[in-house]
Formats: structure tokens, C-alpha cells, sequence
């Protein structure tokens, strides 16, 4: 077939409907990937004016230009728009951009969510910035510290604005989070196992990973600050058995690994892009791999080491100290893998290779200081001062900022098809390199001299005045360049000359197409055979055009991409995708109304809202699946294999397995919390335990064991044909559920002490909700299961949705029995019927 | 940059009230001794790496590399020696600066609210309470207990030695020596509201004779 019709006929499957309708409804990952890093950019950009209004601030002492309360409001915005709505999303879209065309795939393993998680990062963005245009942004500072963040010392929305909105943009990032997991582990070209990944593969996933357990706290402590606030729940109250440090702990056990979270892709940039430039393969591919995997899992051990003044005692704090200065060695070894590659190599100063200097220059200062800190009385004397402030901006923007420049110069070709001109490309360079040292450099010397962080102007004579001048100077360079690159990147845009298509002579995949990119990425998937396909295929981009490839040609208008083992990269499934839908957009509208109504106090309309995205998420799922065997599928290259509905392991499968790991690292947390306070808590043991029911507490159990064995026999009749039976054991599990739930609920009504007077009572009612609310989403999938059995969606060769009810079953009952005995068995002393 | 920094830190004059670097007791003196070993180490891996990235830029003709030696070599041994000796160096430094072991001459109660601290000692005469000046005797060291009755408050004189968090429902012991009589800045660290920039104090150290007429109920 010519390259040209199957263009035609591949992008009337994939492609967008022009207009609005399209920009509403496309789940297309190139676009949405541009989405977020164009919306990120414009956050760093809004982000980076309230740096500058700081600096004018700050640039001479005793300043009146704003007042402590607007001062607040922008050091708060400042860092909270930067990390949460610039830093993560930005490699989020980054990620979700590339990853399919490096990997050999035509789209994300689930497109909706890839658009939901858009949504909800725009319409989250959007509560933030209307409050900040309304003055009553979160002024607590970006981390929000308790008590000066709970209502008696933050009466105003200010705080719930924080709260809700940045959980609504978290909402995106554990989507995306999910997203790239399973499409890195399952959607890539045949052939591609885990060692023929590319490198910036690694790095995602081993993001994406951290994400799924690094989110989970920090919404957490958002969600118990927001009860707190909202309806009087003393989580961190002192007076009433709560501990401020309670959310210190939860706020940096996400905080810490969300250093690494936004270093490691950049990492995977330069990882990426360096060996281009220093035209050499990468050395090191192993190590490499090993040290970030190392890395993620140390980053999750080193949250102490932002609490060292916090009065720990200083045993403990040694331990934290001796984690956060070994942390320091995978980076090292990243550092000398790359050296080694340039050693090896014959690199060439091209504009993406200066802007990676800057990174080796600048991260390098940045991690040493960062050992500086963790050494813990070194720390005492720094920790909130202008020190700090330095050493993060050397890491945040050393680490991640001139790394993701290089790669939107490298990937500039890829993403909009023009090449910028590299003599303003190097002149933003210099600016934003010297503005930046002029800016931070001195900073580190402004706290050893006494500066604390947070303060809106400071007097005279303390020997800083020089040092601020200097700093808002050189803000101001450094803000020039950044505008530079806006210019450059623009003009490229508008007038750049077209790119070659493989203009670096990368070997990586996302070369071996068109460019622009067409909607299904590649016209027929490749088998790799290496970790540089394009090495040895000099013809590969053409011969896949032209269909050689798998998947050549459509098929009934669906969206076809492969699926493989996880591990060796052998194709098991065709993987069938959804189409362009409205109802991410409507979804993620919902939610809002959720948040909305928490925000705005209007508390009756937030469970309206939640029972609607549940009903939306009913229809999601309907959409999916056949009702029919299909068997096993040719895909060219004379292979055949079964679409995904009817396979093992499929996307979806491993999907809810990591939404599930998120939703037990929530749970870990919040037992985490009751741990932490029943040990620490001023006030503890609590006035009033709870009196457990044992009629209650022996029917959930019964409830819960009959629910198990109802659902067992459901899916074994099931397997074997008996769909009639199955809906029967089906409807008993439901029935046996919800009677578990009404039993939960009458546990908590007839034993538990009120939440308000203690936050004994608090987190018990809270691990009575938590259970409760997953009975709720277990019923509705029992339900959902029954109608599909009904609607003929499953047959024993297709069981992949009574597979995952069963995994969302069994978790709920574990949940919901493990929160029983939390609560029962400190509280024994006084079972009554 | 750290020779920069250390050039600053001559040129500029490092003394100011509420300098680090200009050290008056034994727990900031320690620490300012760490740091400048902190410091050398920082600038010997910077030199290190960072030459090698330069040196690197200018090879023009590739050349095989001993993965080994950039790996194990410069990835794991020399960060680890360096490593090793700052942190062993500091957990000692840590453990004297806590001084488990140590008996105060003093104990004073130091309770932040939002934005002024309140210090108050027991003395031979009754508790006595200044706001916002902490009077101590110099040379003899102090156990400061410090709370607070409100958000979180940190509590840090610069020149005296490092900062402890002031916690409501919690108090937490911070030991300070000024090794000379005069006065020394101190600043509310934890950002803690619209007061948090005024929220400063002094310490006061006394010489051993007017320790003496405040011990008597004098007035400082």
C-alpha cells in the first residue's frame, strides 16, 4: 500500500475533528502533551513574574512597595505555582508527548485519562488564579504548615484554595502518574524489551513509580487539613489530641521524593540528549538504570532531613542525615556515566550542549550545598534561611530548568517542525546562566549573614543590602533570557527554517517519523531489535510509512496499537484504544463542581457531584470492551495475537493494580497517622475510646467472608460459560457487601466517640470512611459487572472486567476488616454488644 | 563559586548582628568550623567534576574509557570517602552541640506567639518575664526551653548557634553559651503569619557582676 493512502486511512481513525469540537474531545497524546507543556509554560512564566515582584521587593531594605499580606500571598504563589503547576506538569506533558514515539507506540495506554487529567489540571489552575486575581490566593507558604494554616489562624478561603485546588491539579498528576506507568511497562513496539528501552523510558518510569506512592500522603494531609478546616476535626489541633507535626510528616514524606520526581526526568533529558551532542552511545546504561532505582527508593527514606530543627531527637536526626548524604552517590554515579560518555565521545558545542553545561554547573552546586544541609548542625544554622532559598533554586533550576531547555531545543525539530536560530538560543543562554549565579550565588552568603526565608523587608545594617541588591539585579538578567528563549522559540515557530526529519542523527524511534507527527505516530510499528533502532535501519522510517511494519493497515476503524510482556518486549495483544470522547472534559467539569462546592461552602451539592462523575465513570467504562470473541488478531509479519480485552495481562489489568497500590498507600498513610499521634500526640490516650459493637463487628465480618465466596463462585461460573449463575452469585455478593457496609456504618454510629472533640475520634471516623466509601465503589462495580454479563461484554475468554472487580472487591474487604481491627483492638477493653 | 563565596565572606565583612559567620559561643563556633570543612570538600568535588566536564568539551577525537574508573572510581569511591568524613565529623559535632551529658547553668522558658517572645526565668526572687529580650549570663551555658501558644515559631540567634522549632503542645531544649557579654540578634526563622518579619528578639549576656544584681532582683 502507498505510504500516502495509508496516511489517509490510518489518520481518519486517529485523527481530531477540526474546531472546538476537537480541542474538547481529543485524547490525542501529542496534542494533550503540548497542552500541558504550553499551559506549564505559562505558569513558569507567571510563576517567574511573581519571583520578580519579590526581588523588587526585597532589592532594598525597608521597602514599602507591597504589604506582609500581599507579600504572603506572592512567595506562596510563587512556589506553589512553580512545583505543582509548572515543574510536574511540564514533564508530564513532555513525557506523555514523547513516550509513545520513543517507545514505538501510537498513543498512551489510556487516552481519556491522559485528557481528564488535562481538565483537571486546567480547571484547578483556573481556582488558584482567579483567587489570586481576587486577593485571597494561599498565603501560608507553599507548604502550608499547620496550625497557622488551620482555620484559627487562617480564617480566610486563602488556605482552602491551596488545599482543594492544588489536590484537583494532584488528581492529574496521579492519572498521568498511572498513564505513563502501564504504557511504558505494556504499550511498546514488539521486540522492545525492558533493556532495549531508551534511556528517557527508565528515567519516566521510575518517575511515574515514586508518583504513584509520593502523591498519596500529601493528598492525604490535604484532605485531613480540609476536614479540619471545613468541619471542625482536630487532625492537628494540640488542644485536642492532633500534632502540627503530623502534617510536617506527611506533607515531606510527598515533598522529599518530589525533588527527585521533577529532577529524574531532566536527568533523563540529558541522559537522552548528551550522547547526541557528544556523538558516543551512553556508558553506562546499566548503572545508570540501577542508580535511579536505587534513587527513587532512598528519596522516600529522607523526608526527616526538612525537619532537623524540629527537636527529633538527634540520634534519629544522625540516621536521616547519613540517608540524605548517601542519596547524593546514584546522582554521582549518573554524573560519571556522563562524563565517561563525553570522555568516550567527540562532543560538539551545540546549543543544547550549553545549555546541559549549565546544568552540570549549576546541579552540581546545587547537590553539593544540598549535602552541606543534611549534614544536621550545619543545617541548624541554615535550615528557613536565604541558604536554603539558594540551594533548592540551584537544584530546581539547575536540575530541571536547564535540562528541559536543552531538550526544548534538541526536540524543538520534533515538536513544531522549525529550527530556531542558534544565536539567540545562545544569547538567552548567557543571560539566564549569569542572571541566574548573579541571583543565587550571593543568596547563599544573604543567609549565612542572618536572612531568615519569608521575610517582606528586613532593616539596615545587617550587612544584606548589597547582596539583595545584587540578587534582584541579576533576577532581572535572568528574566531576560528566559523572555529571549519565549522570542526564539516564537520566531522559530513563525519563520524558522523546516527541519530535516532527523536533523541530530538521533538513533531513537521518535526520529523515524513524519514530521510534524501525524495523529497514529507511526504508519506501522516497528520490531526493535536495539537500543538504537535507527542505527541500523537507515531505511526504517520509509519501510514503516509504507506499512512494513505491524499493524499496517486499519481495521475496522479501530484504534490499534501492541501490547507486550512487561519484560521481554514479546507482542501478546492488541491493544484497542478509545476514541476522541467529551467525557474527560464533562468529567473533569464534575469534579470541579465538587471542589467548587467544598470551596464555597456549600457542602450538599459535593456528594450530588461525586454520585454524577460516579455515574460518568459508568458510562467511561461502558465504552470499553467487545461483545464478541475476536480470537486471535493478524498484525502483520505473519503474527497473530488476541486483542487486550481477551488477554492476561492488559493495560487496563495493570492499571488498576497501580491505581490500587496509590489508593493503599493513601490507606498506609492515613494508618500512619493514627500511629503517629496515638505515640506523639499531645493528649493521647484519648478521654473517650471507642466501645466497638461486637454484633456490628462480627457482621461485618460475616458480611465480608460471604461477599468473598459469592464473588468466587461468580467468577468461577463465569469462566466456565454459566453467565446466569454468575449474575445470581454476583447479585448475592452485592447483597452481602451492602449489608457489610450498612454493619460498617452502624460500627462506627453505635461505638465510636464524636470526631470533633478528639483526634482519636477523628481518625477512627476517618478509617470508617475510608472503608465505607470503598464499599460504596465496590457495590457499583458489582453492579456494573451484573449489567455486562447482561449487555453480553463478558464470555469466558473475555473476564478482564470481573478480573479487576475482583481486585477492587478483595482490596475493599481487606480495607474495610484491616480499619475494624485498627479501631477495635486499642479499644477492646470495652467491647459491648 | 565557593572560592567566590569565600572571597565575599573576607571582603564583605562577615560580621554583621545576625551573622553565622561571625560565631560567639561554643554550638555556632563548631558549626562554623564544620562548615569550612563542608566547604573545602564541596570545592574539591566541584573542581574535580566539573574539570573533568571541561576537559572533557575539548577532546575532539574519541578515545576508549576505563568505564571502571569513572564509575566505581569517580561514582562511588570518591563521593563515598568524602561522604564518610563530613558526615561522622558532623554526628559527633551534632551529639556535642545536643550535649545530652551537659548540666546548664540555666533554664529558661521561651514561649513564642504571634509576633513577640516571651522568656521567663526562675530566680531566687520570683519568676521574672521580659518580652522579646532573653537576659543570660555569659560564659556559663543555658538550657532555653522553647513553645509556643499559637502556629509554629522557630527560635534561632544566629551567632550563638543553630535554631529549634517553637511548637505548640510541645517544648523542645535548645542549649546556648555566649562566651563574652554583649548583645546578640535573634529572629523568628519559621514563617508564621503577617508579623513573622517583626517577630525578632535579643539575647542579653550579662557579666558575672551584673548577673549577679539581676539574680538579686536588680533591674538589667
Amino acid at each position: 500500500m502507498s505510504a500516502l493512502k495509508l496516511h489517509g486511512e490510518l489518520d481518519a481513525i486517529w485523527g481530531v475533528p477540526r474546531g472546538w469540537r476537537g480541542v474538547l474531545t481529543s485524547v490525542n497524546h501529542s496534542d494533550l502533551g503540548i497542552r500541558f507543556m504550553v499551559a506549564a509554560g505559562i505558569y513558569f512564566c507567571i510563576g517567574g513574574l511573581l519571583a520578580m515582584l519579590i526581588r523588587a521587593q526585597l532589592a532594598t531594605p525597608r521597602s514599602a512597595f507591597v504589604g506582609p499580606e500581599i507579600y504572603n500571598q506572592i512567595f506562596t504563589m510563587h512556589g506553589s505555582l512553580m512545583m505543582f503547576m509548572f515543574a510536574i506538569p511540564f514533564f508530564e506533558g513532555l513525557a506523555m508527548y514523547m513516550l509513545p514515539k520513543l517507545l514505538g507506540s501510537r498513543d498512551l495506554a489510556f487516552p481519556r485519562l491522559s485528557a481528564f487529567g488535562w481538565w483537571c489540571y486546567l480547571f484547578g489552575g483556573f481556582i488558584l488564579l482567579v483567587a489570586m486575581g481576587l486577593g485571597v490566593a494561599p498565603d501560608g507558604g507553599w507548604f502550608m504548615y499547620t496550625p497557622l494554616a488551620s482555620k484559627t489562624y487562617t480564617p480566610g478561603i486563602n488556605a482552602d484554595v491551596w488545599l482543594l485546588g492544588i489536590t484537583f491539579v494532584e488528581v492529574s498528576a496521579v492519572c498521568a502518574s498511572i498513564e505513563i506507568t502501564v504504557s511504558v511497562l505494556k504499550l511498546r513496539a514488539p521486540g522492545m524489551s525492558l533493556g532495549k528501552m531508551p534511556i528517557f523510558a527508565w528515567y519516566i518510569l521510575v518517575t511515574a513509580l515514586m508518583m504513584v506512592v509520593g502523591f498519596p500522603p500529601l493528598i492525604l494531609a490535604s484532605t485531613l487539613l480540609e476536614i479540619e478546616r471545613a468541619f471542625g476535626w482536630p487532625f492537628f489541633d494540640p488542644q485536642r489530641g492532633g500534632n502540627p507535626l503530623l502534617w510536617q510528616h506527611l506533607f515531606w514524606l510527598f515533598g522529599h521524593p518530589e525533588v527527585y520526581i521533577i529532577f529524574l526526568p531532566a536527568a533523563g533529558v540529558v541522559s537522552t540528549v548528551l550522547p547526541v551532542m557528544v556523538r558516543h552511545p551512553l556508558l553506562g546504561y546499566g548503572w545508570i538504570v540501577g542508580s535511579i532505582l536505587v534513587l527513587g527508593f532512598f528519596s522516600f527514606g529522607l523526608w526527616v532531613h526538612h525537619m532537623f530543627a524540629t527537636g527529633i531527637p538527634h540520634l534519629a536526626l544522625a540516621l536521616f542525615s547519613v540517608a540524605s548524604a548517601l542519596v547524593a552517590v546514584p546522582s554521582v554515579v549518573q554524573l560519571f556515566a556522563w562524563l565517561a560518555t563525553m570522555w568516550a565521545g567527540r562532543p560538539q558545542m551545540r546549543l543544547p550542549m550549553l545549555y546541559i553545561a549549565g546544568f552540570f554547573f549549576t546541579f552540581l552546586l546545587g547537590g553539593l550545598t544540598g549535602v552541606m544541609l543534611a549534614m544536621v548542625p550545619f543545617n541548624w544554622q541554615v535550615h528557613d534561611t536565604a541558604f536554603v532559598t539558594a540551594h533548592l533554586h540551584y537544584v530546581l533550576v539547575g536540575g530541571f530548568v536547564f535540562p528541559m531547555l536543552a531538550g526544548l531545543y534538541y526536540w524543538l525539530p520534533r515538536l513544531a517542525a522549525r529550527r530556531s536560530h542558534p544565536l539567540l538560543g545562545q544569547l538567552a543562554f548567557w543571560l539566564i546562566f549569569v542572571g541566574f549565579n548573579a541571583t543565587f550565588l550571593v543568596m547563599h552568603l544573604t543567609g549565612l549573614l542572618g536572612m531568615p526565608r519569608r521575610v517582606s523587608t528586613y532593616e539596615s545594617g545587617l550587612g544584606w543590602e548589597w547582596l539583595n541588591l545584587f540578587s534582584s539585579i541579576g533576577s532581572f538578567v535572568m528574566t531576560f533570557g528566559f523572555a529571549t528563549v519565549v522570542i526564539d522559540v516564537g520566531l522559530a515557530i513563525a519563520f524558522g527554517r523546516r527541519s530535516s526529519r532527523n536533523p541530530w542523527r538521533a538513533s531513537t524511534l521518535e526520529w523515524a517519523m513524519p514530521i510534524p507527527a501525524p495523529s497514529y505516530n507511526f504508519a506501522s510499528l516497528p520490531h526493535v531489535e536495539s537500543r538504537e533502532p535507527l542505527d541500523r535501519h537507515h531505511r526504517l522510517a520509509r519501510s514503516l510509512a509504507q506499512g512494513e511494519g505491524y499493524l499496517g493497515r486499519g481495521r475496522c476503524g479501530l484504534r490499534e496499537t501492541t501490547g507486550v510482556d512487561m519484560i521481554s518486549g514479546e507482542v501478546t495483544e492488541v491493544v484497542i484504544l478509545p476514541g476522541n470522547s467529551g467525557l474527560p472534559i464533562v468529567t473533569a467539569l464534575t469534579l470541579g463542581v465538587f471542589f467548587l462546592s467544598l470551596l464555597l461552602g456549600v457542602y450538599w451539592l459535593a456528594p450530588a457531584a461525586l454520585l454524577a462523575v460516579t455515574a460518568l465513570a459508568w458510562r467511561w467504562a461502558s465504552a470499553l470492551g467487545a461483545q464478541a470473541d475476536l480470537g486471535a488478531l493478524p498484525i502483520g509479519l505473519g503474527q497473530a495475537v488476541p486483542p487486550h480485552h481477551e488477554a492476561k495481562d492488559a493495560p487496563g489489568w495493570w492499571g488498576s493494580i497501580f491505581a490500587l497500590i496509590t489508593d493503599a498507600t493513601f490507606f498506609a498513610s492515613l494508618l500512619f497517622g493514627y500511629a503517629f499521634l496515638a505515640t506523639v500526640g499531645p493528649g493521647w490516650p484519648p478521654p473517650q475510646l471507642a466501645q466497638p459493637s461486637l454484633a456490628a463487628t462480627v457482621v461485618v465480618f460475616l458480611a465480608a467472608l460471604a461477599a468473598f465466596l459469592a464473588e468466587r463462585s461468580a467468577l468461577t461460573a463465569a469462566q466456565n460459560g454459566r453467565l446466569q449463575d454468575a449474575t445470581r452469585a454476583y447479585a448475592g455478593a452485592f447483597g452481602a457487601l451492602l449489608f457489610g457496609l450498612l454493619a460498617l456504618l452502624a460500627f462506627g454510629w453505635l461505638g465510636l466517640p464524636s470526631p470533633r472533640d478528639h483526634a482519636y475520634g477523628a481518625v477512627t471516623w476517618m478509617l470508617v470512611g475510608y472503608g465505607s466509601v470503598h464499599g460504596f465503589v465496590a457495590l457499583v462495580m458489582l453492579a456494573f459487572v451484573m449489567r455486562r454479563i447482561g449487555t453480553g461484554h463478558v464470555s469466558p475468554a473475555r473476564l478482564l472486567e470481573p478480573r479487576i472487580v475482583r481486585l477492587w472487591l478483595h482490596y475493599t474487604l481487606f480495607a474495610m476488616l484491616l480499619g475494624l481491627v485498627a479501631i477495635a483492638i486499642p479499644g477492646a477493653a470495652s467491647w459491648r454488644w | 563559586m565557593f572560592p567566590i563565596v569565600g572571597l565575599g565572606l573576607v571582603g564583605a565583612g562577615c560580621s554583621g548582628p545576625l551573622s553565622a559567620l561571625d560565631p560567639a559561643g561554643p554550638a555556632a563556633g563548631g558549626i562554623f568550623t564544620l562548615m569550612s570543612v563542608l566547604l573545602a570538600l564541596a570545592t574539591l568535588s566541584f573542581v574535580v567534576i566539573f574539570g573533568l566536564f571541561l576537559l572533557a568539551l575539548r577532546r575532539n577525537r574519541g578515545h576508549s574509557v576505563s568505564l571502571r574508573l569513572f564509575l566505581i572510581g569517580g561514582g562511588l569511591v570518591f563521593p563515598l570517602s568524602l561522604l564518610t568524613v563530613a558526615t561522622v565529623y558532623a554526628v559527633v559535632l551534632g551529639e556535642r552541640i545536643t550535649g545530652a551529658r551537659e548540666t546548664p547553668a540555666l533554664t529558661v522558658e521561651a514561649t513564642a506567639q504571634q509576633w513577640r517572645w516571651q522568656f521567663t526565668r526562675q530566680m531566687p526572687s520570683g519568676s521574672v518575664s521580659r518580652t522579646d529580650i532573653l537576659d543570660i549570663p555569659a560564659g556559663r551555658t543555658v538550657a532555653v526551653m522553647v513553645s509556643s501558644d499559637d502556629v509554629i515559631h522557630s527560635f534561632w540567634v544566629p551567632r550563638l548557634g543553630g535554631k529549634i522549632d517553637a511548637i505548640p503542645g510541645t517544648r523542645n531544649r535548645i542549649l546556648i553559651r555566649a562566651d563574652v557579654p554583649g548583645r546578640y540578634g535573634g529572629v523568628c526563622a519559621e514563617f508564621c503569619g503577617v508579623g513573622h518579619t517583626q517577630m525578632s528578639f535579643a539575647v542579653v549576656a550579662h557579666d558575672a557582676a551584673a548577673w549577679d544584681r539581676l539574680e538579686q532582683g536588680g533591674q538589667p
